[in-house]
């Protein structure tokens, strides 16, 4: 190439480098304004159904009626994917407090400084954390030592059992560890006359409505990484108890493949066609929420934690815990008002109770778990338990969200199928490749 | 010399004048071109060295995107051969169903109206819809398809819940929704002069031949242009791909759910997709930049190979 045309194109380039040097986000919010004066404040959350709809805006105008000067405008059933791009994309329509349904992310906000440090703000209005908020929600709402986020409720998972198919199968109570699932759901499975699957006992596929392997897994109390924050699930021995088990329950009631086919007959899970609610499913891993959709249920039902493992009978009653998070936009500008609505949301007992009360989830205060106005319903308390018990465990929090868990529902989904013949190896790239995803996303 | 002097700095002039004028003629395209091709491409490869997550500002990171993505993303070796699997047999089916649809369409006497709107209706249904509709379909444990199938005895496949038979699924969809290329065909088709079909008939032309002989020949650039078209369009598989995907694996999608990409076993997970996936779901700008400068190097590769064939569309006026 001529000298003269070669040093247009690195003239040219270097002009885009330098403009494109330029590209880190300049919206960036401020902690200046004055919360007593009027402000529009821009609320992004993830509910749609129409009681939580409602629930969400009861909430929204308790918290207008004690702070007159601000107007909360309610956007709703936004995603995390939404509201990431929203926030990097920047513009004047971003919002000023956000919210996530899973505590995955997390550590991908805080890392990133795209919801901003709320201890500051907290420091401000005397607002004690550890005295508030349970250490466990605490923890899966912070990255290394940064809270940027808290918790708005919770939710913890245990099992819903139809007792109807129970008296019928002659089976007393739910099972409390996995060898009593296994021998149950076998039990309780039934099968057509051409010999197809009529009723499944507890179907542990990992795609099914809110199956996941770390939900399941967390029965196991697992440790996922080690103290160098590297992957450690090749060491991770409960691993392997829990695919062995996991492959015993899929191959004592019709293996995989028929599983994965009864599978693609079942509903919407949030619809009346909810395969446990249409009796195709008699034990089933889910959220304390399910219950409310259960109402027009034909059947007698109850709820119980997950069964534990045989060596770990003392550690029946816990379960996985998650829950929604909420915090500030880093390009809002309306910090502080941003901080009195999330300190509404999250710390006010009353409110905490009531809006746990009307979408059913569990309450993220200290103060609310243990309010008599909690709604007494036997079989949303099941969940509040699992909630407090001491054996209950989150996931923790990672600088690129939920990849590894992501990564780990993949290599699930394989082992599941009978596809992974060597899982030390396996285990072992998984680990890899947790590791890889790590250090790609750190600066 | 006298005359020569006065005449070359308006000859200049001149030039000049006719080269500002072809600039300004041409400005529009350039300044297309700069902004929409140009720009995102020097980007594309300013941030496959970066480490960049859309937050804070890029920082140089040499060759570590490019590392990840070729030696230790899992998931780029299935959506490269999943893309290129598409592209092979997607593609030449297309062409090959498209031009047989044509023919037959060209030579039917009576009817042909209504066999034409019935090909051609379907290419008009949404991408998603008819995606949601082919799922429904072949649901294997509540579509109708596999319900009659097993009426008479025949054992069927699990479709797009099946890692072997997801991509032939998509494969049946786009030849469902064959009707553009059906039309572009039966144009090139109608346009084969008459006389030489005559002239091969009088030699004694059976249908093949004529075909081989008189047909080819004429619609070779046509049949290009479709391969080539096509290459670039499966290049960029997407939309079916991926509602497939969701819509079989039966997740709910609601927020706080992490979609699985390529369902099932990531047999359906297209370089397009994990492109997106890097780029705006993990905001792993960097690898998402190496995937796509992958994608672009294969597609010019692949296309340049095509267009310098002699029976290709460069050669058309040869």
């Amino acid at each position: 190439m001529p000298r003269r045309p070669l040093a247009r194109l690195a003239s040219a380039l270097g002009a885009g480098a330098l403009l494109l040097a330029g590209c880190a986000n300049p919206s960036t919010g401020s902690a200046d304004d004055d919360p007593t004066k009027p402000v529009t404040l821009t609320f992004w959350h993830g509910w749609s159904e129409k009681n939580e709809v409602k629930a969400i805006n009861d909430s929204i105008a308790r918290f207008e009626k004690l702070h007159p000067n601000i107007t909360v405008k309610s956007v709703g059933n936004v995603t995390d994917e939404t509201i990431n791009q929203a926030l990097r994309a920047g513009g004047g329509d971003a919002p000023d407090v956000v919210t996530s349904f899973t505590t995955n992310n997390v550590g991908q906000y805080c890392s990133s400084g795209m919801w901003v440090d709320l201890d500051p703000f907290m420091e401000k209005t005397g607002l004690d954390k550890k005295k508030v908020f349970p250490k466990t929600l605490l923890d899966y709402t912070s990255y290394q030592g940064k809270q940027c986020a808290l918790p708005l409720l919770a939710d913890a998972y245990g099992m819903y059992y139809n007792k109807d198919a129970f008296k019928e199968a002659g089976i007393e109570r739910p099972p409390r560890t996995m060898s009593e699932l296994k021998r149950d759901a076998a039990k309780l499975t039934r099968r057509t006359k051409g010999g197809g699957l009529e009723r499944v006992g507890f179907m542990p596929n990992f795609r099914l409505y809110q199956n996941s392997p770390d939900r399941l897994f967390a029965q196991w109390g697992p440790a996922y990484f080690d103290k160098d924050g590297k992957a450690r699930l090749a060491k991770e021995g409960k691993i392997k108890a829990f695919y062995a088990t996991v492959r015993d329950l899929i191959r004592e009631q019709g293996g995989y493949g028929a599983l994965e086919t009864f599978r693609t007959s079942f509903g919407d899970e949030f619809s009346s066609q909810n395969a446990f609610l249409t009796g195709k499913l008699a034990m089933h891993l889910d959220g304390e929420w399910r219950g409310l959709f259960l109402k027009d249920a034909k059947f007698d039902w109850g709820t119980a934690p997950l069964p534990v493992p045989d060596d770990q009978a003392d550690t029946y009653g816990r379960g996985f815990l998650t829950g929604t998070v909420t915090g500030i936009a880093h390009s809002s500008k309306h910090q502080n008002a941003a901080w009195e609505l999330v300190r509404f949301l999250t710390a006010d007992t009353d409110q905490v109770v009531a809006f746990a009360n009307a979408i059913h989830n569990v309450p993220s205060t200290k103060a609310a778990l243990t309010s008599p106005k909690l709604d007494p319903d036997p079989a949303f308390r099941a969940f509040l338990d699992i909630a407090q018990n001491k054996y209950s465990n989150a996931l923790p929090p990672s600088v690129n969200g939920g990849q590894y868990v992501v990564s780990l529902r993949d290599f699930s989904y394989g082992v599941e199928a009978g596809k992974v013949h060597d899982l030390d190896k396996g285990l072992k790239e998984l680990d890899d490749q947790i590791d890889a995803d790590i250090l790609q996303a750190q600066d | 010399m006298a005359t020569t002097t006065t005449t070359a700095p308006a000859l200049r002039r001149k030039r000049l004048r006719e080269r500002l004028r072809t600039l300004g003629f041409l400005s529009p395209w350039l300044v297309g071109f700069t902004v929409f091709f140009g720009y995102p491409l020097v980007a594309t490869v300013y941030f496959s060295f970066m480490h960049y997550n859309q937050i804070k500002a890029p920082t140089f990171v040499g060759l570590r995107n490019w590392r990840y993505v070729l030696e230790q993303m899992p998931l780029f070796g299935p959506a490269l051969w999943n893309t290129l699997w598409l592209v092979v047999v997607m593609v030449a089916l297309r062409v090959v169903f498209g031009l047989g649809i044509g023919l037959l369409i060209t030579k039917i006497k009576s009817g042909a109206g209504f066999f034409r709107t019935a090909f051609y209706l379907p290419y008009l249904a949404p991408p998603v819809a008819a995606t949601v509709a082919f799922v429904f379909l072949l649901n294997p444990g509540t579509g109708p398809v596999n319900d009659m199938l097993g009426k008479v005895g025949i054992d069927a496949p699990n479709w797009f819940n099946d890692p072997a038979w997801a991509k032939p699924s998509l494969v049946l969809l786009s030849l469902w929704g064959i009707g553009d290329l059906m039309v572009i065909f039966m144009a090139a088709l109608l346009d084969v002069p008459k006389e030489q079909y005559e002239a091969a008939e009088l030699d004694g032309a059976g249908a093949f031949t004529k075909f081989r002989y008189v047909t080819w020949p004429s619609i070779t650039p046509i049949v290009m242009f479709a391969v080539v078209t096509g290459v670039v369009q499966t290049m960029q598989y997407y939309t079916q791909a991926l509602v497939a995907g969701k819509l079989a694996s039966g997740v709910s999608i609601g927020p706080g759910t992490v979609i699985e990409p390529g369902y099932p076993d990531h047999s359906t997970l297209t370089v397009p997709q994990l492109v997106y996936s890097l780029g705006f779901q993990n905001f792993n700008t960097g690898a998402a930049c190496v995937l796509s400068l992958v994608l672009f190097a294969i597609a010019m590769a692949v296309t340049t190979l095509l267009m310098r064939r002699r029976a290709g569309l460069l050669s058309a006026d040869d």
